[in-house]
């Protein structure tokens, strides 16, 4: 294994050639920068598409930026018709969007991390947590409407798109459970359980705490995907001209609190924005754009609220 | 032997280095290589052997905030290459490393071995298997992977990795090697050999290598160099340093006395 | 559990000791919300069962009526005339032409940008810029639909004056912008993972930074941007609301993305638009595109599962 060089050293082949090795690391350096400039192009597109849509909606529809958009109900007149059966409508649906997926998605995602086992039974959970993170929405919507229109006789309601919706953002929910548990080191848990907490002791007082706040960011990031969610409201149907607002869930006589709503039609913003962009007249273009426009507002700062909350908890928290 | 008819090959000069953040890691550090020799720095833990070793091939570069002050002038060319014009790339063409932990590429152990070679344009084949080839029996693994060049280089032992990982070192004729502790991560066979491959390597280059194993600093070295806190403490030819040392501290050290 | 309480009671008292008998009651308690968490758990497969079970129930229906051969092979999909068909290639052929048109948009730019923004790109532009990325993930799709119809049409039109003002092109185009966050994002979180001391590798052998990207970090993070194209292809696939508003309605046999054409998406749309008797073959034909779709989707994301394990990470 002795080489067969003299006992001279080689003469490094970077001096012998300095002039080439230099030109040809200049065209690779060349290289590099040129992609930098791809790169930066390429994101840059990227984000100034959104600036560009957003400017495009404003500009198309700014005309109807006043109080009276969002008081006033659809209408065959295109300055007259408003957003208030939309806006009332999404706020309901996602208030039972809320009650279905929170409580369902927490505790999963409690369960998966702090009690299940590690079988076949927990990895079937998981694949199918997984599994439907990837349904398209619209299948959602065919659900709904086999299942709650048809056979559990829901109807095309407010509480039909509320689970529907629910279940949509179900494995947003338990994921960022799961992730925002799962950051939490087992010290805690051990200490629990030394001074001789039971379980549900140590998941209520310690776990649950201190996650709450990674939980409330994948909440928020649900229901914002909820309130900007189309293709499966419209396919429960029934969504033509909604004129009129759910009956309201409070009343003046007792027991004060109705649920009539629950079953009452409805229209949601990204439906009417749908309804009034699929008209060949374009006054109601006009209108689809200061909707569209309002939504990515309310969106846009609900995901920044959550992207934010989630970088305060990170910096914050030192374990 | 520290005569001066052994050529040098490098030579720090005040070199003094700064971590982001102002971390003072390198202090007035003179030191020679002497060329076709090996050269071994040894010291505890944070004493900035590592720091000084990755100033050789301008590593330091690649995050940013760190300053170098002082040079680091190579021969024959006389060139320092921590000055402003001068381009890491280069030196980095010029000065080769071997890491802790083996780092071979997700590719085949022949791509390993040519990939400084098609970084630099060659595309000949012929070419390439020549030079792949040589570098495989020069860093003594060819014969165990003759027979499949085309399998992924994760495929090996930890002790044959670091192999290939020196003969990819060693495909573009470097004139200097740079060893960073390279064999804490092996077993004790697998150190023998690379121990071995060093003292045949030094005919053709000059190495430098940090090791947190002062037997093998004494086994495989011809310098040693003794750093403290970020000082040269102490730099002699290993027999002396060993066996009489000057200073206290490296004594202390050598002793055991302190770890 | 106050009477549940006095039961327990009653039966230990003389068995056991007070203290025993608080931790049966603890114990029951701790069993019975373990009970709970587990139900909600199963909701997720309760779920897939559910879909599962609706598009095979109504599409069984579906297929008494219409042969399996004429789904797959009639170049016709017109449930609701007189002179039915029932051929799915025409929503297919939708379908696959519009998303190739959005991968072939998002896949560059996505690639490249993440290639950029994990090893080009400062500390800074990038904590500045993914926060961003995520950001767009989160615009609803029928803003991505007025876009498609009311801007860039106009002006693709300007470029193509045959150009169809519902056309497959505009929402293409419009889906891959849509999903370029997504692939980038998922690329670059495979990039990063990519450990430091095999960058270092490639540097210290005098490559430079796209040499290195090129080379070596790609190559190493390729199951996790494969499992990111994946992604974009299953949204690419699934997505309605672009395609619904902008891209047509009519079902035709084409992969020519200059023509108006109807997806797998649109067509459930538009018949959920209009007023169907529950029951007829209309409805169904809902149910049986649905689960073309799903079996798409479902292939797409088991394949992207299998690449990922082919091809696992090496560190």
């Amino acid at each position: 294994m002795t080489p067969d060089t003299p006992h001279a050293p080689a003469q490094a082949s970077v001096l012998k050639n300095l002039d080439a090795v230099r030109a040809m690391i200049k065209r690779h350096k060349l290289n590099d920068y040129i992609f930098s400039l791809i790169g930066l192009l390429a994101l840059m597109l990227a984000l100034m598409t959104l600036m560009t849509l957003f400017i495009d909606l404003i500009m198309d529809g700014y005309q109807r930026f006043n109080l009276q958009f969002f008081s006033d109900f659809p209408s065959r007149r295109a300055e007259h018709a408003g957003l208030l059966s939309a806006w009332v409508g999404s706020a309901l649906v996602m208030l039972v969007t809320f009650i279905v997926a929170v409580p369902m998605g927490v505790a999963a995602g409690l369960y998966l991390e702090e009690y299940a086992p590690k079988n076949w039974f927990s990895d079937l959970i998981e694949i199918n947590v997984t599994n439907l993170a990837g349904v398209p929405s619209i299948v959602y919507g065919l659900l709904a409407l086999g299942l709650f229109v048809y056979i559990l006789d829901l109807g095309q309601s407010i509480l039909t798109a509320g689970l529907t919706l629910g279940l949509l953002i179900l494995p947003i929910v338990i994921v960022s459970t799961r992730e925002s548990i799962r950051a939490i080191p087992t010290a805690i848990r051990e200490a629990g359980y030394a001074v001789g907490a039971t379980k549900w002791q140590v998941v209520h007082d310690h776990v649950l705490k201190y996650s709450y706040g990674g939980i409330l960011t994948g909440v928020i990031i649900g229901m914002a995907r909820a309130l900007g969610e189309s293709a499966p409201i419209i396919t429960i149907g029934a969504l033509t001209f909604i004129a009129f607002l759910p009956p309201s869930p409070i009343t003046d006589v007792a027991p004060f609190i109705n649920f009539e709503w629950l079953s009452s039609g409805f229209t949601v913003l990204p439906i009417q924005m749908f309804n009034w962009l699929s008209r060949p007249d374009q006054a109601f273009h006009i209108n689809a754009a200061a909707t569209g426009a309002i939504i990515i507002v309310v969106t846009l700062l609900m995901n920044g609220t959550a992207i934010y909350l989630r970088y305060k908890i990170r910096k914050n928290i030192k374990w | 032997m520290n005569n001066a008819t052994t050529p040098i090959k490098a030579e720090s000069r005040n070199l003094n280095f700064f971590y982001n953040g102002g971390m003072h890691a390198l202090k007035n550090v003179n030191m020679p290589l002497y060329e076709n020799k090996i050269t071994a720095l040894i010291g505890p833990s944070g004493c900035g052997k590592s720091t000084f070793l990755r100033c050789f091939n301008r590593m330091h570069d690649l995050y940013p905030g760190n300053k170098y002050q002082g040079e680091i002038v190579m021969h024959p060319d006389n060139t320092n290459i921590l000055e402003h014009g001068v381009d890491p790339i280069e030196v980095r063409m010029r000065i080769s490393m071997v890491f802790q932990k083996p780092n071979p590429f997700p590719k085949s152990i022949y791509e390993n071995v040519a990939y400084g070679l098609r970084v630099r344009g060659e595309s000949n084949k012929r070419m390439l298997d020549d030079k792949v080839e040589e570098a495989l029996k020069g860093a003594a693994i060819w014969n165990e992977v003759k027979d499949r060049l085309q399998d992924l280089a994760f495929n090996l032992s930890g002790g044959q990795q670091q192999r290939l990982c020196i003969a990819r070192a060693l495909a573009t004729d470097p004139e200097i090697m740079l060893f960073d502790e390279p064999t804490s991560a092996l077993d004790p066979i697998a150190t023998a050999n690379i121990e071995e491959l060093m003292s045949e390597l030094k005919e053709k280059l000059t190495i430098l290598v940090v090791t947190h194993n002062m037997q093998q600093a004494a086994r495989v070295s011809d310098y040693t160099a003794y750093m403290y806190l970020g000082e040269l403490m102490e730099y002699a030819d290993t027999n002396t340093i060993f066996t009489r040392p000057s200073r206290k501290e490296t004594e202390d050290y050598i002793t055991g006395k302190f770890g | 559990m106050n009477m549940a309480t006095t039961v327990l009671n009653q039966s230990f008292k003389n068995a056991i000791s007070p203290r025993l008998a608080k931790n049966v009651r603890r114990n029951i308690k701790e069993r019975v919300i373990e009970f709970i968490l587990m139900i909600a758990a199963l909701s997720a497969v309760a779920t897939t069962l559910s879909i599962v079970a609706v598009l095979l129930y109504e599409s069984l229906s579906f297929f008494k009526t219409v042969s399996i051969v004429d789904f797959f092979t009639d170049t016709q999909w017109t449930p609701l005339f007189e002179d039915a068909h029932y051929g799915i290639m025409p929503l297919v052929s939708g379908t696959l032409t519009t998303s190739a048109v959005a991968l072939a948009v998002a896949i560059p730019i996505g690639t490249i940008t993440a290639i950029y923004l994990s090893e080009f790109a400062s500390h800074k532009t990038r904590e500045t810029v993914k926060p961003i990325l995520e950001l767009l993930v989160g615009v609803p799709t029928i803003v991505f639909g007025y876009f498609a119809l009311l801007f860039l049409t106009p002006i693709l039109q300007k470029a193509f004056p045959d150009l169809p003002g519902f056309n497959m092109l505009s929402a293409g185009i419009v889906m891959g912008i849509m999903i370029v966050p997504y692939i980038a994002s998922v690329a670059e979180d495979a990039m990063r993972a990519v450990p430091m001391s095999m960058r270092e590798g490639s540097y210290a052998m005098g490559a430079t930074r796209f040499q290195t990207a090129l080379r070596v970090v790609t190559p190493a993070a390729i199951s996790g941007i494969v499992a990111a194209y994946i992604l974009g292809i299953s949204r690419a696939v699934g997505e309605t609301m672009v395609v619904a508003v902008a891209a047509g309605q009519q079902p035709i046999v084409s992969f020519n993305p200059m023509e108006s054409a109807a997806t797998i998406t649109a067509y459930i749309v538009q018949v959920a638009l209009g007023d169907l008797p529950h029951g007829s073959i209309g409805y169904q034909s809902i149910f049986a595109a649905g689960l073309v779709l799903m079996a798409m989707t479902l292939c797409f994301n088991i394949l992207g599962h299998v690449i990922r394990k082919k091809y696992r990470e090496y560190y």
